[in-house]
């Protein structure tokens, strides 16, 4: 998988502050390649970098291959987290104007405008002025204005703040089809559970520094514990738990069950899965054996509060 | 460059389309006009005539006074010497007298000097006082002249006449003539710079406001340079005031033509003045207009009317900056106040420079200064032209108001790129010395 963009120790501070610290990323081409961080990680100074509206004090940016310069602007599509549209400007006017500025002819404009408002069911709203819409309808204009020229990279800053559930599943399909069509998606949230579906690689920005950065599969292998949720019906309970604690560290495990089962949550070490299942098929009937696979959210909190 | 332009082009239609500008444009000059229409007829209302008693003991001076009195002069004068002193005194205030001038017996005109005496309840207004005492004294000294037994028409004879004639050095036209025609003219001209810089600025200040408070403002800039966003609202703003201000000239000259053609139709019959009374009007009047034509034609008009042009720019471009940078600071219109004192300051400064300063001594040491000093010359500079300014100090002042245009430009560009993503603080004179180093 070859690579979009690339950011190499990038330094950016504000008189004494320092909001990034060297932090490099590598974004493979095709990806949807969640940042996360806490509040004032640097993650929209970083995003600014990347859109060029603030340069770096040090360090590269290389996009596609070729450092980024100011003809790079129409290859990004950029949804800021503090978003809005000039209110008394007419909704068509406005997106032609907008996506004249990223560099498309005015035909080509009104053809994607087409395109776009067609596939959103926004058709009749040309001749509207952006204050008689609802926040979500405008909402929507900005995503195709953010979309309109079809970028190469697509830049979202927590793309899902103020949308209602209706549009913000709407939008989540739209960016999962711009996937589909080859586009990549740098998508920045404190949303986990967005995060978990939609994400194939992330990196996690902590005081202005990269902490974490990989496939998200990777990532969890990597923070994983090799501990493993259990359930058992067992007459033999006392047994049970004097062999367990023997080998492994065993806590309290919760999980939704039918059963009045004994839930434990058992962290094998170095040793095997099979081990600790035929110690427990020895005792009694085991209802439930899932490896505890952490989630990004564990990950974050986890790598945050270290 | 395209992009520029089309940040100038939206920014322009966003200003023409606004209702506010329309509304000011068509309706400015109509109130203009009609205050203008008005004053007009204030001062066409015949003045109250005031009557003046005069009781001359003498007998001498009361003849000079009533020879003066014709139907249209403000002041009437009536012999009352035939009455009591003492009566007049006490009834004056009574009666509709404004005031008694009252002349005692004297057998030495010498005397009478110091004696004369003015009574009435509201003080008289100098210039009335002053041409009382000019007849009195003419009156006087011929008296003293025959006294002394001189021959007044040897001392008319010998007295002197001076008139000096004014040119330039460059020796191309007289420049004596009406002051009062090089004030009005520079007056207005550096006025309505001021206007103009205060009404633009101010809209470069809101759209920039508005585009931070929208939050549209980083979508703009993930495209266009921060720098070119300003320039292009500079530039598209200052397109809007030039297209209001050619509207203002068009409908201000046609409606002044009309309003002096309805007036000229309307009145003149209906004064029934005497033909040939109105035929030696009418040539004062057009000698006097034709005075003011004259006088206008030698007024420096094309160096008058390059160098509006050439300060509006600097000036405007200028002062918008500082603007714009006030704009990208605050979060709101309120906030913008402390900030813009220090702006408007100078504007008034050189308004107050011009109207006292360089209409008294147009080339003199403060009026020359402040007339290089960028942030008042394009006002004082103007004010000052219609005298006649050498070239070279027009092109000095001219280049650093540019010079300091371009430095300012690139300091308000700074504290615009950091101000327009700075939300929710109210930033202080500190900060923004601070962004100028980010």
């Amino acid at each position: 998988m070859s690579t979009i963009l690339e950011v190499n120790k990038v330094v950016k501070q504000y008189g004494d502050f320092v909001a990034l610290n060297e932090v490099s990323l590598t974004v493979p081409k095709g990806s949807i390649y969640g940042l996360l961080g806490p509040n004032g990680a640097g993650k929209t100074s970083l995003i600014r970098i990347i859109n060029q509206i603030t340069l770096p004090d040090s360090g590269e940016i290389i996009l596609d291959g070729e450092k980024l310069q100011p003809k790079h602007v129409q290859y990004i599509g950029y949804l800021p987290e503090e978003r809005g549209l000039y209110k008394s400007m007419k909704v068509g006017e406005q997106c032609l104007y907008l996506a004249q500025m990223k560099g498309l002819s005015k035909t080509e404009a009104k053809i994607q405008l087409d395109y776009w408002f067609d596939r959103l069911e926004i058709q009749g709203w040309w001749n509207k002025k952006i204050e008689e819409l609802s926040k979500g309808m405008a909402q929507k204009i900005q995503f195709v204005v953010c979309v309109l020229h079809k970028p190469k990279l697509l830049i979202f800053d927590e793309p899902f703040s103020g949308f209602d559930p209706v549009n913000a599943n709407l939008i989540k399909d739209e960016i999962l089809a711009l996937k589909e069509q080859g586009s990549t998606i740098i998508f920045s949230t404190h949303r986990m559970e967005s995060v978990e579906e939609l994400c194939d690689h992330i990196a996690l920005i902590h005081q202005s520094n990269k902490l974490i950065e990989g496939k998200l599969d990777d990532v969890k292998r990597q923070f994983k514990t090799n501990s493993f949720e259990v359930g058992i019906l067992s007459d033999h309970v006392e047994g049970l738990m004097f062999d367990l604690t023997q080998k492994y560290t065993v806590g309290q495990a919760n999980f939704k069950s039918l059963n009045n089962e004994l839930k434990l949550e058992i962290q094998l070490g170095n040793s095997a899965p099979n081990e600790l299942l035929n110690i427990l098929t020895q005792r009694g009937q085991v209802t439930h054996f899932v490896e505890k696979i952490p989630s990004v959210n564990d990950i974050f909190i986890q790598t945050v509060t270290k | 460059m395209s992009i520029i332009s089309l940040i100038i082009k939206r920014e322009f239609i966003a200003k023409v389309r606004n209702k506010s500008f329309i509304v000011m444009t068509f309706l400015s000059p109509l109130l203009f006009v009609g205050i203008a229409a008005f004053v007009g007829y204030l001062s066409a209302m015949k003045a109250e005539t005031k009557r003046i008693g005069i009781h001359d003991e003498t007998g001498i001076f009361v003849k000079e006074f009533t020879s003066k009195n014709t139907e249209n002069s403000e002041y009437k004068y009536l012999d009352l010497s035939l009455i009591d002193v003492k009566f007049l005194k006490d009834s004056i205030t009574n009666e509709s007298y404004e005031g008694l001038l009252y002349i005692p017996k004297s057998d030495n005109p010498k005397d009478l000097e110091n004696k004369i005496q003015f009574i009435s309840n509201d003080s008289p207004s100098i210039s009335f006082v002053e041409d009382v005492q000019d007849v009195i004294a003419k009156k006087l000294t011929a008296i003293n002249y025959q006294a002394a037994k001189l021959d007044t028409t040897v001392i008319k004879n010998a007295e002197a006449n001076v008139s000096i004639n004014l040119s330039k050095a460059s020796g191309e036209e007289s420049l004596r003539g009406l002051n009062e025609i090089k004030i009005g003219i520079g007056g207005a001209f550096g006025y309505l710079i001021m206007m103009f810089i205060i009404i633009y600025g101010n809209m470069v200040m809101r759209s920039v406001i508005e585009e931070k408070t929208n939050r549209i403002v980083e979508i703009i800039i993930s495209s266009v340079k921060p720098f070119q966003l300003m320039m292009g609202k500079i530039i598209g703003t200052s397109l809007a005031g030039i297209l209001q201000f050619f509207i203002w000239t068009v409908i201000g000259l046609v409606l002044m033509f009309s309003a002096s053609l309805f007036f000229g139709v309307n009145v003149g019959p209906t004064a029934k003045i005497p033909p040939e009374m109105m035929h030696a009007a009418q040539q004062e009047f057009a000698s006097t207009a034709q005075m003011y034509i004259k006088e206008l034609w030698n007024l420096p008009i094309a160096t008058l009317l390059i160098s509006f042009v050439v300060y509006f720019i600097g000036g405007y471009f200028l002062y918008s900056s500082f603007y714009a940078a006030i704009g990208a600071a605050v979060d709101n219109e309120t906030d913008s106040q402390q900030f813009l004192l220090p702006i408007i300051m100078p504007l008034i400064l050189g308004v107050y420079i011009g109207f006292f300063t360089v209409i008294n001594d147009p080339h003199g040491t403060i009026a020359t200064v402040f007339s290089m000093i960028p942030l008042t010359s394009p006002i004082v500079m103007l004010m000052r032209i219609p005298f006649g300014v050498p070239w070279w100090q027009i092109v000095i002042s001219v280049i650093i108001l540019f010079a300091t245009f371009f430095l300012v430009v690139w300091f308000a560009s700074k504290i615009y790129r950091v101000g327009i993503l700075m939300y929710g603080k109210k930033p202080t004179w500190k900060e923004l010395y601070k962004w100028l180093k980010y």
